[in-house]
């Protein structure tokens, strides 16, 4: 399975999402910077975190117009796994491509450090690898994760199990429902918070990261591999 | 050509943690008058007459980028001048 790392000007993580994929996975990865006209020959996208176009007017708002977003929503629509973390997930909201918007955290503190979550929707692209109300240990590192949705919107992330993580125990930055992380209505965009290309293997303190990604891969062969 | 001024504030139904605080820091100042602060942003443009109905522009500027409508209300005010 081959991925792509998204690479806007101002993204801190997309070496760690290469590294994740190419060391610890074991699968194709390639970076693509943010003008590009074409993902082509990708099977996965990944929108790596950190703070594109240096979070200038709302996190992930002038992202969102860049070259590559066109490519992105056709990859969306086509069903192609698309997964945003922390920054990611900010450019995923402003695009449209997930409903609701981020705030400022609760605290006005920027936080890192590693949380619990709590896997809600087991049954996904992205978690099958995962046991059902798993706790899982993930860090996060942000300043704008207060999650925010209006009350209709929230009632239909509920009902359609669009929910995938929730912070277990103690919420982090204030986010409506504890959501940590949530995904759109064909379930191939997920958003989060939380980075799990930082928790990739146990001696950086937890491991939990690489079943998200074990799970993306498992779906594809499923469907893209005679005798898989 | 026109002077746009453009405000940018969060919707009063979500919360405004920075307002919050900022109105705590006066309230221990002895400004106990102050009942709320709302923080926002402010944002000047400068743009040149056209065929096209500079309103509709405005709207259509603050709507697609320098405001996110689920969690942020704008407000604009347009005044044409002589450019120098």
């Amino acid at each position: 399975m081959k991925f792509a790392v998204i690479v806007f000007p101002g993204s801190n993580c997309d070496i760690d999402m290469y590294h994740a994929i190419k060391d610890e996975l074991g699968e194709e990865v390639e970076y693509v910077w943010h003008d590009a006209d074409s993902l082509e020959g990708f099977d996965g996208i990944l929108l790596p975190g950190g703070f594109s176009y240096g979070d200038y007017l709302r996190s992930g708002a002038i992202a969102r117009f860049s070259n590559v977003m066109k490519e992105i929503k056709k990859a969306a629509e086509a069903g192609k796994p698309i997964l945003g973390v922390c920054n990611g997930f900010q450019i995923l909201l402003e695009s449209g491509l997930l409903p609701g918007a981020m705030r400022r955290n609760e605290s006005l503190q920027f936080i890192c450090r590693p949380v619990q979550l709590k896997v809600e929707a087991p049954h996904t692209m992205f978690t099958s690898a995962y046991e059902v109300g798993e706790t899982i240990t993930i860090p996060v590192a942000h300043g704008e994760g207060n999650y925010y949705c209006d009350e209709q919107t929230l009632a239909e992330l509920k009902e359609n199990n669009r929910i995938v993580f929730t912070y277990a125990g103690s919420n982090p930055n204030g986010s409506i429902a504890d959501i940590a992380g949530i995904m759109n209505e064909k379930g191939n965009v997920l958003g989060m918070m939380p980075h799990p290309e930082r928790a990739v293997d146990s001696m950086l303190g937890s491991s939990d990261g690489l079943k998200l990604f074990k799970s993306i891969v498992h779906h594809w062969r499923e469907s893209n591999v005679i005798n898989a | 050509m026109y002077k746009v001024k453009v405000y940018v504030t969060l919707r009063e139904s979500v919360l405004d943690p920075q307002g919050n605080a900022v109105k705590q820091s006066l309230h221990s100042m002895s400004y106990k008058e102050v009942s709320d602060v709302r923080i926002g942003k402010y944002m000047e443009l400068t743009i040149e007459k056209s065929e096209k109905d500079v309103e509709a522009q405005v709207k259509e500027m603050c709507s697609r980028l320098l405001a996110n409508t689920v969690i942020e209300d704008f407000r604009y005010e347009i005044e044409e001048c002589v450019a120098q």
